[in-house]
């Protein structure tokens, strides 16, 4: 027999943990999406040194598990006297880790830019931020919108992992549920179905800002 | 004084000896067709002109400023020179007023409303006022190209330099973009054109450049060395592309 009515006086529990990955998932998008944008811009069009630099970063954050990556920020860094609360540290790698991914996203975006919008702005006397930011960067975002849509939603449902170092987030307070009631199918499905709702909406919030950014495709 | 002078111009890619020893002198209000083979060097030539190429010997002067691809120098010559390439680029995400509009108002630092004034007379002058809120896909080649000449004239360049204009577009859209040069021409507008629209350049232009081999090999009044050409390869060129 299962017992959803169980679940009905943790509904503030749940509503909590749903609230903070919102608010995790909302702050570390825009933060990583920032991030990855300045790497990619590096990575495309900057200093050699700079370049490596950036190449290094990615490749480091790429190429870990996330939970090391949290558990090096949350238990590591401690040991060189930077303390963080559980939630600055699942901010912190959150960011860091949709930062790297971004930026190869971003990057591919830029790359696809052809070299001509970069002569015509240049012989129209525009600085090279001007021409980052007024003539490349639209382009650039809706070619790999899709992509980028999607990385942020990885990253959402991967922030499940935070509730390891106690983050009050929507897997945690399922942990705490289930812990207290035994009612582990109901209380997972539950929670299983709110990450759904989040990622739908999620890509929700991002086609419509889609739709408004790169309204120049509708009317064509 | 000359408005452009190249003096003993080179230019390398690498090992390959692109432009070699290029000189060359243009007054205002000429109207200079740059012709020859592709591999000649005339498109490099043009883009060591506004600084988009450097070159490593020789010297460019402009309006009698020195021509460096130092990115300053680039955004100070865009003032004075404009260009027109062949695959147009016009930004996508703009309308055809933003696209002129862009740069007057964030180079320029001209109001809004003035830019738009500006772009308003200049798509009168193409003959394409009525598109100031389309956007570049909806336009035809040859729209599309007279859009890109109404936004280098918004930046009031004393210089076009058209780099093959009208090589991208469908033979019955060429007309309409070399009507327009010839327009501006009339108006004094000093043009430097690579291009292989013989009958353009002898109608309509002044003086032909023939670039062989990376260098000036002939050149001279346009009528008279298109009718009579001196050298076979001048010849030979002539003969293949009539």
């Amino acid at each position: 027999m299962l017992h959803f009515s169980d679940l009905f006086q943790y509904t503030d529990v749940f509503l909590s943990g749903l609230l903070t990955t919102v608010e995790l998932t909302l702050l570390t998008t825009i933060l990583g999406i920032a991030l990855g944008t300045c790497c990619a811009a590096i990575r495309q069009y900057g200093h050699t040194v700079s370049q490596r630099l950036v190449a290094v970063y990615v490749e480091l954050i790429r190429n870990t598990p996330f939970i090391v990556q949290l558990f090096f920020i949350f238990f590591g860094l401690p040991a060189i006297g930077l303390k963080l609360t559980p939630w600055q540290a699942s901010m912190i790698a959150l960011t860091i880790n949709l930062g790297a991914y971004s930026t190869e996203i971003i990057r591919a975006g830029l790359s696809s830019i052809p070299k001509g919008q970069i002569e015509a702005a240049k012989v129209l006397g525009m600085n090279f931020r001007q021409t980052l930011t007024r003539v490349i960067f639209t382009p650039a975002f809706e070619k790999i919108y899709p992509a980028l849509t999607s990385q942020c939603i990885i990253v959402m449902l991967g922030s499940a992992v935070i509730s390891q170092i106690s983050v009050e987030d929507l897997t945690y307070a399922a942990n705490l549920v289930q812990s207290r009631n035994f009612r582990a199918f109901e209380s997972y499905l539950v929670t299983a179905l709110l990450y759904l709702v989040l990622a739908i909406a999620l890509r929700f919030i991002f086609n419509q800002i889609g739709k408004r950014l790169f309204a120049y495709r509708e009317v064509r | 004084m000359s408005l452009v002078n190249l003096h003993q111009v080179h230019k390398y890619y690498g090992d390959n000896h692109v432009l070699k020893g290029i000189d060359l002198d243009i007054q205002a209000g000429e109207v200079v067709s740059i012709i020859g083979k592709s591999g000649s060097g005339k498109s490099t030539l043009l883009r060591c002109i506004n600084g988009l190429e450097e070159y490593q010997q020789g010297g460019i002067t402009l309006d009698g400023k020195e021509v460096t691809t130092e990115d300053i120098q680039v955004r100070c010559l865009a003032l004075s020179v404009g260009m027109i390439f062949q695959n147009f680029n016009l930004f996508p995400h703009m309308t055809v007023g933003e696209n002129i509009m862009l740069a007057p108002t964030i180079v320029l630092k001209k109001s809004k409303a003035e830019a738009a004034a500006v772009a308003k007379a200049m798509l009168e002058k193409v003959g394409l006022a009525e598109k100031f809120d389309s956007y570049p896909e909806k336009l035809s080649g040859g729209q599309q190209q007279r859009v890109a000449i109404a936004r280098a004239l918004a930046m009031s360049p004393k210089v076009l330099l058209c780099d093959e204009i009208t090589s991208a577009l469908d033979p019955e859209l060429v007309g309409e973009v070399l009507k327009v040069l010839e327009q501006l021409a009339q108006e004094g507008m000093t043009l430097i054109l690579v291009t292989h629209e013989m009958n353009f350049a002898r109608d309509v232009g002044n003086r032909v450049v023939f670039m062989h081999q990376g260098k000036v090999w002939e050149e001279g009044d346009s009528k008279q060395l298109l009718s009579s050409p001196q050298t076979d390869e001048l010849k030979q060129f002539i003969g293949a592309v009539l």
